[in-house]
């Protein structure tokens, strides 16, 4: 069987700046992490993995199908959905609204479906409208069903992009820092339920994250990168007390760091 | 029970009103006012739709009988609710300013003129213009027509966002009205400036004068064109073009496919301005370059906005306040303000009659339909009816729910 999603010699350049470089990365089930100190190009390597850019070099494989050229909606109709680091939900529309846009490149309706209003597009949109709503139960968002997206308290709209993601169908979920200013407790709430998500949806996910914690508690795996390159790889304990990896959060003695642009 | 009663008094009111004083702006818009107090009264669907349908089936067309204008004044309106509705698509919905709209209106307007008039003789030899019937056959070509251009139109700026989009839509506009000028050589398709004329009108049964017919027909393709926004914003098309007015990027990354998304909003807008386009070149009879300017689209734009960006009663009623205001009011107001010159009425010891000829009152009418617009967009910028997020669903998916958790405790 061939692993699940692989990425080979990934390599982006801007400009003179080398994001990533020749990043090899796989995983196949559970809940993977990719660690690493501001500006190592974490979420550049999230962006290419998901079609927002293209990499300079290197393969992305997913079930065997290479990503590399497709646009961001062709990579989610296959599987691959994300959230954003800085929420980008669609601030105007409700809770489930967003989620049923998650849901857009499953839907097999067309223009005329949409407009002839025949019995099959009342069965579809109701379905849509239910599994919306089991969707939102799922992130204990049920009651916010209505509410505007924009309204809605931080920690609702970091849940809200969760389920809007799950919409898609994915067996890949991206998520990127998704307990950012969420207290320790909250985040171990979320992890919990992304635990369960695994579980029951026979999920893979693959966490940017800041939050050790979290990061060491959750994961199956965890990944380090560091200038754009990966510095260690392995299960939490191991990485942890890497060389390589304490180095690049705190300094070697003596040494200073150039300062480096966030991405 | 007191709302219903009030709204059936209101219209009953209102008609009696326009027959005593037929030829009184003001009873004609307490007759409009009457209409929106009957849409936003708190009565039974039924009593709203029956009121509504005796008022633009019934009535209207009596009141055309008694002052022919009232009807060509509801008739512009209907044109012009159309053309918002197709705008509010791009511009409300997907979020995508275009300022070349009636660019659409332009084409629709001109593949009618020129295949229903004589004109077409100048290109292919004879044979024109076509059986008056063919008319019908052209609302469906000119939605066609206009539709494709609008694709046309869509591929070079998909990748454009706000302002730049704008400004080449701007462009749009204005190359196809320099066209539509211009094409009178090396062969003469659209006569330049000089303008079509006659435009053929369709075939009408005897006795029904073309007012009245202008009227339903504009009318029915309204009453459409409603029908058509209503379906596709409450469709996974809808959600997808508010997601991309939303948040592009996100909207893609959730499966929307941008181009295609993009596309159908440019061609769905387009194609309503292009139907309307045919049905104006036929009820003008003649049209030039000037009835496309610039200053149209933006019109059409003020009443988006003026009526609330994204929804489809704002739409209407912003097309029904801007036409009212040009048409009527405005008029009636540079009227007024003459006929108190003419009288040599004083202010504040000033006579109007010694007012110089640069602060006539007909100029005023543009600047007061300014003021206007800054007024609405400081005190009300959502608009006359601002677009309601769907909350009905909110029961359907309770119910759900509810009927779920019945299901799971009966075993």
């Amino acid at each position: 069987m061939t692993t699940l999603f692989e990425a080979r010699g990934i390599t982006k350049r801007f400009g003179g700046l080398v994001a990533i470089n020749r990043v090899d990365y796989a995983l196949d089930r559970g809940i993977s992490s990719i660690i690493g100190p501001n500006g190592a190009g974490k979420t550049t390597l999230f962006n290419v993995f998901t079609g927002l850019y293209e990499p300079d070099g290197g393969e992305v494989t997913f079930r065997g199908r290479s990503l590399v050229g497709l646009r961001p909606d062709q990579i989610t109709a296959l599987g691959v959905c994300r959230t954003f680091q800085n929420i980008r939900l669609f601030a105007n529309m409700t809770a489930i609204e967003n989620v049923l846009v998650g849901m857009h490149s499953r839907v097999r309706l067309g223009l005329w479906d949409a407009l002839s209003h025949r019995p099959r597009f009342h069965e579809v949109e109701r379905g849509l409208w239910r599994r919306g709503g089991e969707l939102l139960d799922r992130v204990g968002l049920h009651a916010k069903a209505n509410e505007v997206a924009r309204n809605l308290p931080y920690g609702e709209q970091r849940r809200l992009e969760l389920a809007r993601a799950l919409a898609s169908e994915p067996s890949l979920l991206l998520l990127d820092e998704p307990t950012a200013g969420m207290t320790q407790g909250e985040a171990s709430d979320l992890m919990g339920l992304l635990r369960r998500l695994v579980v029951d949806l026979d999920l893979a996910i693959l966490l940017i994250e800041h939050n050790m914690r979290v990061v060491m508690e959750v994961s199956d795996r965890v990944t380090v990168l560091d200038h754009g390159e990966k510095i260690a790889e392995g299960v939490p304990r191991d990485v942890q007390g890497d060389a390589r990896v304490i180095e690049a959060y705190l300094g070697r003695r003596g040494t200073t760091r150039s300062p480096r642009a966030t991405p | 029970m007191i709302h219903g009663v009030a709204a059936v008094a209101a219209v009953a009111l209102s008609v009696a009103l326009v027959t005593v004083f037929p030829r009184s702006i003001l009873v004609f818009l307490i007759f409009q006012l009457s209409l929106l107090f009957v849409y936003v009264a708190r009565i039974p669907t039924w009593l709203r739709a029956g009121l509504l349908g005796l008022a633009l089936l019934v009535l209207m067309p009596l009141i055309g009988f008694v002052n022919g204008y009232y009807l060509e004044v509801a008739t512009q309106v209907g044109i012009f609710a159309a053309l918002a509705l197709g705008l509010n698509i791009v511009v409300g919905l997907a979020g995508l300013l275009d300022l070349g709209y009636v660019a659409f209106f332009a084409v629709g307007a001109y593949s009618w003129a020129i295949f229903g008039s004589p004109q077409a003789n100048l290109i292919f030899g004879g044979g024109f213009p076509l059986a008056p019937g063919w008319f019908y056959v052209f609302l469906f070509v000119g939605l066609g027509v206009a539709a494709l251009t609008g694709v046309l139109l869509g591929l070079p700026v998909l990748r454009l966002r706000g302002d730049y989009l704008a400004i080449v839509t701007l462009g749009f506009g204005e190359v196809i009205r320099v066209l539509a000028n211009n094409l009178d050589k090396p062969i003469n398709l659209t006569n330049g400036p000089k303008g079509i004329t006659p435009i053929g009108r369709p075939p009408l049964p005897a006795g029904v004068p073309y007012s009245e017919a202008f009227y339903f027909l504009v009318l029915l393709i309204v009453v459409v064109v409603i029908l058509v926004n209503r379906r596709l914003e409450d469709s996974h098309i809808g959600r997808a073009w508010e997601a991309i007015r939303e948040d592009e990027v996100a909207a893609q990354a959730m499966g929307v496919p941008l181009v295609r998304a993009k596309l159908l909003a440019f061609a769905c807008g387009a194609s309503f301005a292009g139907v309307m386009g045919v049905v104006f070149s036929a009820k003008q009879v003649f049209i030039n370059p000037e009835s496309f300017t610039f200053l149209e689209s933006i019109g059409v734009l003020a009443m988006v906005i003026l009526g609330g960006m994204g929804s489809i009663p704002g739409a209407v009623v912003g097309a029904t306040v801007v036409t009212v205001l040009n048409l009527q009011v405005l008029k009636g107001f540079s009227l007024w303000l003459n006929e108190l010159k003419n009288a040599g009425v004083t202010v504040l010891g000033y006579s109007l009659a010694n007012l110089p000829t640069q602060l006539e009152p007909a100029k005023y009418e543009r600047m007061v339909f300014g003021i206007i617009l800054v007024l609405m967009m400081i005190f009300r910028p959502q608009g006359i009816f601002p677009a309601r997020r769907r909350q009905r669903e909110l029961a359907q998916v309770q119910v759900q729910k509810e009927q779920v958790a019945v299901a799971g405790a009966e075993p």
